[in-house]
């Protein structure tokens, strides 16, 4: 059959098909677009006929692959072709050419509109057509009317009121508000009425979307739905073209039964009566037969009654019918249906009480998972993930294993985190759990993420019987040959802390430990080495009595990594080094790791399923996503990273079925983690980049704002001997709610008094994050409010408290956040006058049933209206003098402060926007700052700080501070000591610091005067 | 919903593509190249559906061309391989008996017929017959408007004689 009067067409297409290789097909096809360009160009001799041939060339070179960047009008212009064979050109090609986004199509509205409410039935069919094919929003506002009307028009034919049936779909499904619920919904049930079924077929896929959103409006539809599949499943007046290999429709009974997951229940006995009656047939009467369209057709419905009667929760006997259903398809040859009998029993999980039905299916899908078919296998591993318990764990996981060596490699990952959830999740004792994530590891290293090891670790240091089982195992897998990098840094960490029980044990003395981990060390990246120091540090520390030899060895390594370009190996090598020669003392400083606190698994956690949908999900899907997320509630109290980004990693990208996330609670307050382990080589605020850093991660979520100098005061307060108490209670923020929030707030507000951006809170249901910019006595701030989840956060409050020294206006705060979305909130600040009080905001909202109120402390803090400035001697001294005793310059002694070095103490002042002024003070123990702080009572004011430290005891100075006002400088001079008391990592103060309550005292304290600071201070 | 409509043919020639998701030319190439080299590499005798993206893959060879529809994961997958069948059945009865080659030279043809099925990726119509006859109609008109052009044609040409 040859195209009938276009031969340019077929001559072009026998040319393209006559081409020896791509570029001769290249070289014709350029040959025609520039044809047609040229001809398009001269656009009045071009008659529409010889448009419509040129557009079709363009349609075909444009499906061969080639970009087609013109023509584009010409073909959107043929819409207006008065003749049919034009216009059907025309709107065809626009169809298949532009998406719903092309400018151009906003050019068509009106003649497409014109089309559509006018006489001509073929031009309307073609109007509606196109636009129900890629109409966007824009269609749907200025067309949706017309489109219903030809919809319910009784003199409209069939073959325009199916089109305009899904023509109106697609216009919802762009902007649901074009359909009025109100009036529509009695409009829907009467089409359901209708006789044709072509129109009735559309009808039923409107109605799916709109009972998608909302079916409350639609329960008129309910009973006419069950009518429908009544009439079709007993093959009642369904004319014979309708039927498909003997089958009754079986699109609409599909699309019927779909319509009827969307509504929770059925009320009505009888109703629900003849549907279990017609369900009942389906799932009897659906025989194998030999022809495959039948078979297919018959399996289509049946698949689909399978998933209405789950959605009814039906009879527990219906159920276990369906089990044994579909327990006979995972079994039977024809793939198709052992596909979708996997899929389906997955999905079967989530009703109650057929688990152990299921269960008994084991043996076939695991047979399953050797198919040779990838999407079955794909289904099998889903199935037995979502299938296993304490009681099939072992053997589930295991199998897992044995196929991840022969399993290809798009599913190693996905295999390996499974394995990795399940044996954590279900692991009947930990040594079993030891065994396989070391497997894991070693068949799989490249799949096993830093977050996996890392749970073991967290295990074998919190049992100690499993120690010297895991430290044997990590020591035999050394052994072998060529180990994956992960393999070397977890047994390296694990025989580090714990191979000094092997001790014993044949090739395990401390030399022999340090010999076969050192040979690791050529092969390994930057990431690996830290670890690998860390461990001999350990191991050198566990060598009683020392051994010369070894300790040379390892000094030698020390020294010569103490150069070494990164700064973490570097800071290790030095301090390990240092420490090492500390003797008996080394013992304490590289004591064992404390216990970690209980927490939820970062693992299970990532295994989150993140999928924003569209607007039409299965009724399953959508009962999946809220259990899921009631869980979530309860378990997800992992912090993110500090720059509050969710983490990015392999395993991020791979799906776990939300219904099987039945995760244990083991949430144990993490925030008294922070005492743990500050004694050990582990500093718990490491900088980010560390690995045990990320280890210890959850712990540290905004590091310090001395974070860089930490790791030296840690260590020496451990050789000084200062014993941190590691039973500290920490003030447990202001939070009694049943959502926990993520991060400690009172460290986030801390964090936030140095910086003018970061996180503020952070729960499983939204996050706070803010910035701020300050300007003089003026501050601007915005929230950024972001909701986290798949679903609204509603019902928004938030008022801002604000101290008496502050005016502040907060924008409108939306009443709800979209699903994740961002809302920004600007709120504005006047600084009045002096004070350290904070402003607090009380925020509330509501996610599903939890009703979260939280009170947060915003850091417009004192500081914030600080400016840095920097005196000369000149500028410093006559006002130092001139401000001469209280109330304008206050002096005290404070007690109790934390021993900083005075560089530390200096960093501690810059980062308050306090310039430090050295030099101005001869004694090297004192420390001078400046700075304008400004509000609007005081202006820009000048004030001067003064501290006098004693070397021999940190814990204890002197401060005098000056300023022309006397509730700046009181209000200062508070500032600073609740700053030198309490440490920036709030914390773990109270139980730490024990403020001696200080005692302010006149500036010309005689006692002070034996002070050589002080003496200066009289001379000043 | 049906994203797309894919006819790639066993050397991954592509022969029709229709799509009712917003694709844009970019996208529409990375598509159909993913999933040529996905679904032409498939042995026989496996199940008609991929996992790919979010979405599922439904497809079926018929001699050397490869039919596939997109849909999403909770789509009842036989369903859309019986659509995919229908096609093929209509395409058969217009064409008389359908080749690769009757696609290649009218895959106009295709497009009509694919758009009296399918719209904004739902079946519109399951009768064979109702689409038959109204494609038939179709060509009529455009038979009746070619003769009276001809027809206006040789008047006008006789005219200027």
């Amino acid at each position: 059959m040859a195209l009938s009067g276009m031969r340019g067409l077929s001559v072009f297409i026998s040319d393209i098909r006559n081409c020896q290789n791509k570029e001769a097909e290249r070289l014709r096809v350029d040959k025609e677009l520039g044809n047609v360009r040229t001809r398009f160009k001269n656009e009045k001799g071009l008659t529409h006929y010889e448009k419509k041939k040129y557009v079709w060339k363009m349609l075909y070179i444009y499906m061969l692959g080639y970009d087609v960047d013109f023509g584009h009008m010409e073909a959107v212009s043929l819409i207006s072709a008065p003749k049919y064979p034009e216009k059907q050109v025309g709107y065809i090609v626009t169809a298949c050419l532009l998406n719903e986004n092309h400018d151009f199509l906003r050019l068509a509205i009106n003649t497409v509109r014109n089309d559509i409410i006018g006489r001509n039935e073929t031009f309307q069919c073609l109007a509606l057509t196109m636009v129900g094919n890629i109409g966007g929003r824009e269609f749907a506002e200025s067309l949706a009317p017309d489109v219903q009307k030809l919809l319910i028009s009784s003199s409209c034919r069939p073959l325009v009121r199916k089109k305009a049936a899904l023509c109106l779909l697609r216009l919802y499904r762009k902007n649901p508000d074009v359909v009025n619920i109100d009036g529509w919904a009695d409009r829907m049930a009467q089409l359901l009425d209708e006789r044709d079924l072509g129109v009735l077929t559309s009808s039923m896929s409107l109605l799916v979307a709109l009972v998608s959103n909302n079916h409350e409006a639609y329960w008129s539809c309910l009973p006419k739905c069950v009518k429908i599949l009544e009439r079709l499943s007993r093959n009642q007046d369904v004319p014979q073209e309708y039927t498909y290999y003997g089958i009754p429709s079986p699109w609409l009974q599909v699309k019927t039964m779909r319509a009827l997951q969307y509504f929770p229940t059925i009320e009505d006995p009888s109703t629900r009566r003849s549907l279990f009656e017609v369900l009942q047939r389906i799932l009897m009467g659906t025989d194998v037969v030999k022809n495959v369209n039948k078979n297919n057709a018959s399996h289509a419905v049946l698949f689909e009654a399978l998933a209405l009667v789950m959605h009814l929760d039906a009879e527990k006997e219906m159920m276990s019918q369906c089990v044994a259903l579909l327990g006979k398809f995972i079994a039977v040859r024809e793939p198709n249906i052992r596909y979708l009998g996997l899929e389906n029993m997955t999905r079967m999980l989530m009703v109650t009480d057929v688990q152990d039905v299921i269960k008994r299916h084991q043996a076939q899908i695991i047979t399953s998972l050797k198919d040779p078919d990838i999407s079955i296998r794909r289904r099998a591993l889903d199935l037995l993930y979502g299938m296993c318990d304490v009681s099939n764990a072992k053997d589930i996981v295991e199998e897992l294993l044995q196929y991840l060596s022969a399993a290809e490699f798009a599913m190693r990952e996905e295999l390996s985190l499974k394995a990795a959830i399940l044996a954590e999740k279900f692991a009947p004792d930990l040594s079993w759990y030891v065994d396989v994530i070391l497997q894991l590891i070693d068949k799989a290293g490249d799949f096993v993420s830093d977050d996996i090891w890392f749970r073991v670790v967290q295990f074998v240091t919190n049992n100690e019987d499993l120690q010297p089982y895991a430290a044997g195992k990590a020591r035999e897998y050394l052994d072998k040959p060529a180990i994956h990098e992960t393999m070397v840094k977890v047994s390296a960490y694990i025989l580090g802390e714990f191979g000094h029980l092997l001790a014993r044990r044949p090739g395990c003395t401390p030399k022999e430990l340090f010999g076969i981990l050192h040979e690791k060390l050529p092969t390994v990246s930057t990431s690996t080495i830290p670890i690998l120091l860390s461990t001999y540090a350990k191991i050198l520390m566990h060598t009683q009595p020392p051994d010369p030899e070894l300790q040379n060895q390892i000094w030698a390594i020390f020294n010569k990594y103490e150069s070494c370009i990164d700064v973490e190996i570097q800071q290790r090598a030095v301090e390990y080094f240092a420490l090492s020669r500390k003797g008996a003392a080394l013992m304490d400083i590289l004591a064992e790791v404390p216990k970690f606190p209980e927490r939820q698994s970062a693992l299970i956690k990532k295994a989150e399923d993140t999928e924003v949908d569209i607007a039409e999900q299965s009724a399953i899907k959508l009962r999946a996503q809220q259990q899921s997320q009631t869980s979530n509630a309860l378990v997800v109290t992992d912090q993110r990273p500090a720059n509050g980004t969710p983490p990015i990693g392999p395993l991020s990208l791979v799906k776990i079925p939300s219904m099987s996330s039945n995760v244990d609670h083991n949430t144990g307050d993490q925030r008294l983690s922070q005492e743990n382990g500050t004694l050990s080589k582990v500093d718990p605020q490491p900088p980010p980049a560390d690995l045990l850093g990320d280890l210890l991660g959850p712990l540290a979520i905004e590091g310090p704002p001395t974070s860089t100098a930490q790791p030296h005061t840690n260590i020496n307060s451990g050789v000084e001997g200062t014993v941190v108490n590691a039973t500290a209670i920490v003030p447990a923020g202001e939070q009694t709610e049943s959502v926990q929030p993520i991060g400690n707030i009172t460290e986030r507000f801390n964090a936030l008094c140095l910086k003018d951006s970061g996180v503020l809170y952070e729960d499983p249901y939204i996050q706070i994050g803010l910035k701020a910019e300050w300007r003089a006595h003026h501050g601007r701030l915005v929230l950024f409010l972001g909701n986290k989840n798949t679903s609204p956060v509603v019902s928004i409050q938030a008022i801002i408290l604000p101290p008496s020294h502050l005016k502040m206006e907060l924008s409108l705060v939306p009443e709800t956040i979209p699903p994740r979305a961002q809302v920004q909130c600007p709120l504005e600040f006047i600084n009045l006058h002096p004070s350290r009080d904070a402003a607090v905001l009380d925020f509330s909202y509501k996610f599903g049933n939890d009703t979260v109120n939280i009170k947060l402390r915003l850091p417009a803090v004192l500081n914030k209206f600080l400016q840095p400035i920097s005196v000369s001697a000149e500028e410093f001294f006559p006002q130092w003098r001139s401000l001469s005793g209280p109330p304008l310059k206050l002096q005290e002694v404070v007690r109790g402060v934390r021993p900083l070095p005075l560089i530390e103490m200096a960093n501690l002042f810059t980062s308050y926007h306090l310039t430090v002024c050295p030099g101005l003070d001869p004694n090297p123990n004192n420390l001078v700052a400046s700075a304008t702080f400004y509000s609007e009572s005081t202006k820009a004011m000048l004030c001067l700080i003064r501290l006098e430290t004693d070397p021999a005891d940190r814990t204890q100075l002197r401060m005098t501070v000056a300023s022309g006002d006397p509730t700046l400088t009181f209000e200062l001079k508070e500032f600073i000591k609740e700053q030198l008391v309490i440490v920036p990592t709030a914390a773990r103060v109270p139980a730490q610091a024990l403020p001696t309550p200080p005692v302010a005292q006149p500036a010309s304290d005689p006692a002070a005067l034996t002070d050589p600071g002080a003496m200066l201070a009289a001379l000043l | 919903m049906i994203h797309f409509v894919l006819l790639i043919s066993r050397q991954g020639k592509v022969r029709l593509t229709k799509w009712y998701s917003p694709y844009t030319q970019k996208e529409r190439s990375k598509v159909i190249r993913e999933l040529s080299g996905m679904i032409l590499n498939r042995a026989p005798k496996l199940c008609n559906f991929v996992e790919w993206r979010e979405h599922k893959v439904v497809y079926k060879r018929y001699a050397s061309l490869y039919f596939s529809m997109c849909i999403d994961q909770d789509d009842n997958e036989l369903e859309v391989l019986e659509i995919i069948h229908h096609y093929v059945e209509i395409l058969d009865r217009y064409f008389g008996s359908v080749c690769e080659l009757d696609l290649i030279f009218n895959f106009h043809k295709a497009y009509y017929i694919l758009d009296e099925l399918l719209i904004a990726g739902e079946l519109q119509e399951s009768s064979k017959k109702t689409i038959a006859r109204l494609i038939a109609a179709q060509d009529s008109l455009v038979e009746t408007a070619k003769e009276e052009a001809s027809s206006i044609s040789n008047i006008i040409a006789q005219a200027t004689k």
